[in-house]
């Protein structure tokens, strides 16, 4: 276990590592931040001054090394656009955009499990077959489009849930959450079923295309050999063998819940990271993008972490093997 | 591989054929655009801007002339669709071009070389495959935007985009090849080419090729549509294609800023062809998918 | 015979609709077996062999179904039971050992629970007391150490070991009789007697008769009291095994035992049968046998031979029609 840990955690660095390093190039090749900083007006000594300041004439291993240091710290320097301190920018927009992703990740995995559980035991009843069209037409859609529909449908033809923001917030120290006001409620309706659409659609054909696979294994025809109750070999035998593989395409998917954030974000003019994050790459704002791409990589390494983990819980054979959850 | 059953189960399904027929005319449509639109959009000399803002025909101040109404700039909303789609598939196929060549190539490579060269290829995949596709292509289209000075940049937007999209999606390729590859390279024949002094690596590939070619026609079907998809996100958020060759994607961005104002059909036609071709192309790889694999039906 | 028999099949037909047609996996097959006693069931695969146990413990695959005939335990028809008084059935009544021990046990359940799950659910016993009945089967079947053998994992044991599990299983709820289907097929051929053996043993110390399902001729005549060869979905012979393995009177049977080598006779090479099995949509008509046959006639080819008393056996073979043995 120990071990086993342990070499979870070396890996997870290593790649931390790669992540840090291309968001390190971008931050320090892309664009002379020298410049960038002096303005229209300065000197040539000045200029190098600000350089050995900086530490930008020093070797590179060394401005890598002081990168991860001051990174680690939670210092990712000042935006180009806004002028403020970067981890000061994301700590304000980090609430929202881990509230609407934790809203959106509960939506698909309560209803995006149970509907796949359902449409794998009752393959040819038609609500399974309603379901399964409907996912199709859902993995189809773009997540952009859903907004702009609902917004259409919601705001401007009904006009009864806001179309864009947060509504009003309540502050917790530096957190602040739109979960205690009637409005910040209202706000979130919209962009989290947004955002969790196509995750749902996608949860449900893998739990379903899983479920489908566990039912035909030989231990399931001897459980009911044994004559064990349906409920049993359904619930106990076949979707506990099926959660190893749901665990993974979970992790995957809250991958997936962050990445389309931004685009919520966007639509819905939602002041969260992703949002913060488009209009850096629109201004050419690196420290900004620099920072998103480190932490965006840091919440992967930990739900990878954690899906790992939990496999150690479930499976006890230990059989990590991603090619066969993934492999169809 | 295309064999009669396959064959036989394609007419079997009327939802197939449909898709195949939606998809043919969205990819003969955007071939021909030029030649097909009743207007040219983009061609400045024809546009009126007193024809800006007009709803489709069937309403009440539409007119026979735009039957999808017009734009903000007086274009003829039918025919920005059509171009659009000419530039979402070309992206599209060019993207999935791109991934099969990297993908296959990557493939070969690790499943005949092995060792180190495969297990640093196998783990880049595997690393990568953890991250959502649309968010490596969005840091890469980031980057280059960034990088590149600005007037270049949009001289080659497209093929960042291209480039971008490909990159997000070499990884299923190159596994599904290795896997083939390593099982070719296991039997007897390539071990007899190494005996009478043939390349076995060039024998292979007249073997590994042929075997591939049903599961990557699935994944590069399947992949199509997300490529399409990707590109009209890129667009949408304002990082894809340059405006000066709007896609459905760029459409939709363009036309979402009037949707309040009630000018809803320059968002809504755009999204709906882009759902159409989508959703088509998508059931076309999932039949696929099923009819070359007969275990998962 | 003169007890009445445990299980009494008549008539069996097992269908398959497939999109070419009907297929007959099990065609118009009787048999019966008494209290304690071991029935063989050989055959080429595709025989319908695995069909006719999958049939009695009701557990064929859909499509396929059973198309007529009856099967009864015990006096009590049980093939058109409801599915949840078949489900009462089985494992209380008919317990079933599969042929792959590696994949009969679900992998995330310990042994234990797996027993103590099957007990609990057919015997009104306290969980303390199933505990107890668990670990004195693993005794029985021969797991050294039970008490904490018991808590372990499927993959923690060797396949010799988990087919005793197995065995154990199939007796948790003391069955009246066992389907054991190709028992020994996926075990090391140094195992496969001790697993013989020790179904034989246990079932005759717990009064449980076996339907004992195998191509292995060598398994049947160590192991079965009588035995029931089936050719193409038909029983061709069926009778004591002495007189079976002695003196066959099917040349179908005749050809099977002079296929297989005997110690100590170096002289001749072994004889085969001619051809192939007839797949399952093409049998001929008359006797499904006739063109392998060396003593085909006429008759043969136009009419199928129906069972008939030949001695202790019955064959379904024209040869013996009003002939030798006489019409029964």
């Amino acid at each position: 276990m120990i071990a086993f840990v342990v070499q979870r955690l070396l890996q997870s660095v290593l790649v931390m590592l790669a992540v840090a390093f291309i968001s390190f190039a971008l931050f320090r090749y892309i664009g002379d931040p020298v410049l960038i900083m002096l303005g229209q007006d300065f000197t040539r000594e000045q200029y190098e001054m600000l350089v050995r300041d900086l530490g930008l004439d020093q070797p590179f291993y060394v401005q890598f090394a002081k990168f991860v240091v001051s990174a680690v710290q939670g210092e990712f320097g000042i935006s180009y656009r806004l002028a403020r301190p970067v981890a000061q920018l994301i700590a304000e927009r980090l609430p929202a955009t881990l509230e609407l992703s934790m809203m959106a990740a509960l939506l698909a995995l309560t209803i995006g499990v149970p509907m796949g559980v359902y449409t794998g035991l009752r393959r040819d009843s038609w609500l399974s077959r309603f379901f399964l069209t409907i996912s199709l037409v859902g993995v189809s859609l773009p997540t952009f489009l859903i907004g702009i529909l609902l917004i259409l449908v919601f705001a401007v033809q009904l006009g009864v849930l806001p179309s864009f923001g947060r509504g009003d917030v309540v502050k917790f120290g530096s957190w602040s959450t739109g979960f205690l006001t009637t409005s910040g409620l209202k706000a979130l309706v919209l962009p989290a079923v947004t955002l969790c659409l196509f995750q749902l659609t996608l949860i449900m054909r893998l739990v379903r295309s899983e479920m489908l696979e566990v039912l035909r294994t030989d231990y399931i025809k001897f459980a009911r050999a044994r004559g064990l109750q349906n409920r049993a070999v359904n619930f106990g035998h076949a979707l506990k063998n099926t959660l190893v593989p749901v665990i993974t395409i979970t992790g995957l998917q809250i991958g997936g819940i962050i990445a389309f954030a931004i685009v919520t974000e966007t639509v819905f003019q939602w002041p969260g990271m992703g949002l913060l994050f488009i209009q850096s790459v629109n201004n050419a704002d690196v420290p900004v993008m620099a920072a998103y791409l480190l932490l965006v990589g840091f919440f992967f390494v930990v739900i990878n972490l954690v899906v790992d983990l939990l496999y150690y819980v479930v499976d006890p054979r230990l059989r990590i093997d991603r090619g066969a959850a993934s492999g169809h | 591989m295309l064999d009669s059953d396959v064959f036989h189960s394609f007419r079997r399904n009327p939802v197939v054929v449909v898709s195949a027929v939606v998809t043919a005319v969205f990819v003969l449509a955007a071939l021909l655009a030029p030649w097909i639109t009743p207007y040219h959009p983009y061609d400045l000399a024809s546009l009126d801007l007193n024809d800006a803002f007009t709803p489709p025909a069937w309403t009440e101040d539409g007119s026979r002339r735009f039957l999808l109404g017009t734009d903000d700039q007086g274009r003829d909303v039918l025919s920005t669709i059509v171009f659009g789609a000419r530039v979402s598939l070309l992206v599209g196929f060019c993207a999935v071009l791109f991934a099969m060549t990297v993908g296959i190539t990557l493939g070969l490579v690790s499943g005949y070389v092995g060792g180190a060269v495969e297990s640093v290829i196998m783990r880049v995949a595997d690393v990568q495959l953890t991250f959502p596709g649309i968010l490596i292509a969005l840091l890469i289209d980031g980057l280059a935007r960034t990088a590149l000075p600005r007037d270049l940049h949009s001289e080659i937007a497209l093929y960042v985009v291209i480039f971008a999209i490909g990159i997000a999606n070499w990884p299923q390729f190159a596994r599904t090849v290795r896997g083939s590859t390593l099982v070719e390279k296991s039997k007897e024949y390539v071990q007899a080419a190494r005996v009478i002094g043939l390349h076995p690596g060039l024998i292979m590939l007249r073997h590994v090729l042929p075997n591939v070619m049903g599961p990557v026609l699935v994944i590069a079907t399947l992949s199509l549509g997300f490529a399409i998809l990707a590109e009209a996100t890129l667009s949408f958020l304002g990082v894809g294609v340059p405006p000066t060759r709007p896609s459905l994607g760029t459409l939709i961005r363009v036309g979402n800023d009037f949707l309040f104002s009630g000018e809803w059909w320059m968002t809504i036609f755009p999204g709906a062809a882009l759902i159409v071709l989508v959703l088509a192309v998508n059931l076309l790889g999932d039949w696929l998918r099923d009819a070359l694999n007969p275990k998962l039906r | 015979m003169a007890e009445a028999p445990i299980l009494e099949v008549k008539n069996l037909r097992v269908e398959f609709p497939t999109r070419r047609g009907t297929l007959v996996a099990v065609d118009d097959i009787s048999f019966s077996i008494a209290p304690g006693e071991v029935l063989g069931v050989v055959g080429e695969s595709g025989a319908g062999k695995s069909m006719t146990g999958a049939a009695v413990i009701g557990l064929i695959e859909p499509p396929g179904r059973i198309a007529g005939g009856s099967i009864s335990l015990a006096g009590r028809r049980i093939d058109d039971l409801p599915y949840e008084e078949m489900r009462k059935v089985r494992g209380r009544e008919i317990g079933a050992i599969f042929q792959d021990p590696l994949t009969s046990l679900n992998p995330l359940y310990t042994i234990g629970r797996q027993i103590t799950e099957t007990i609990l659910t057919h015997l009104p016993v306290s969980p303390a007391e199933a505990q107890q009945r668990a670990i004195g089967l693993l005794r029985e079947v021969g797991i050294p150490a039970a008490e904490k053998r018991i808590d372990h994992y499927p993959h923690q044991f060797s396949g010799g070991m988990r087919q005793r599990v197995v065995i154990a299983l199939a007796l948790a709820a003391n069955p009246k009789l066992i389907i054991a289907d190709e028992p020994t097929t996926a075990l090391d051929v140094s195992i496969q007697a001790q697993i013989i053996a020790l179904i034989k043993k246990l079932c005759c110390e717990h009064g449980a008769a076996v339907m004992l399902v195998t191509h292995d001729m060598g398994v049947i005549a160590e192991t079965a009291d009588r035995v029931a060869v089936m050719y193409a979905g038909r029983i061709a012979e069926i009778g004591p095994v002495r007189d079976v393995i002695k003196a066959a009177r099917h040349p179908y049977t005749d050809g099977l035992m002079a296929s297989i080598p005997k110690v100590g006779r170096t002289d001749a090479r072994l004889a085969q049968i001619d051809g192939a099995m007839p797949r399952l949509n093409a049998i001929p008509r008359g006797c499904a046998f006739n063109p392998r046959c060396t003593k085909a006639f006429d008759r043969c080819r136009a009419e199928r031979p129906e069972p008939m008393r030949v001695g202790n056996s019955d064959v379904a073979c024209w040869l013996y029609d009003a002939g030798q043995g006489g019409t029964r």
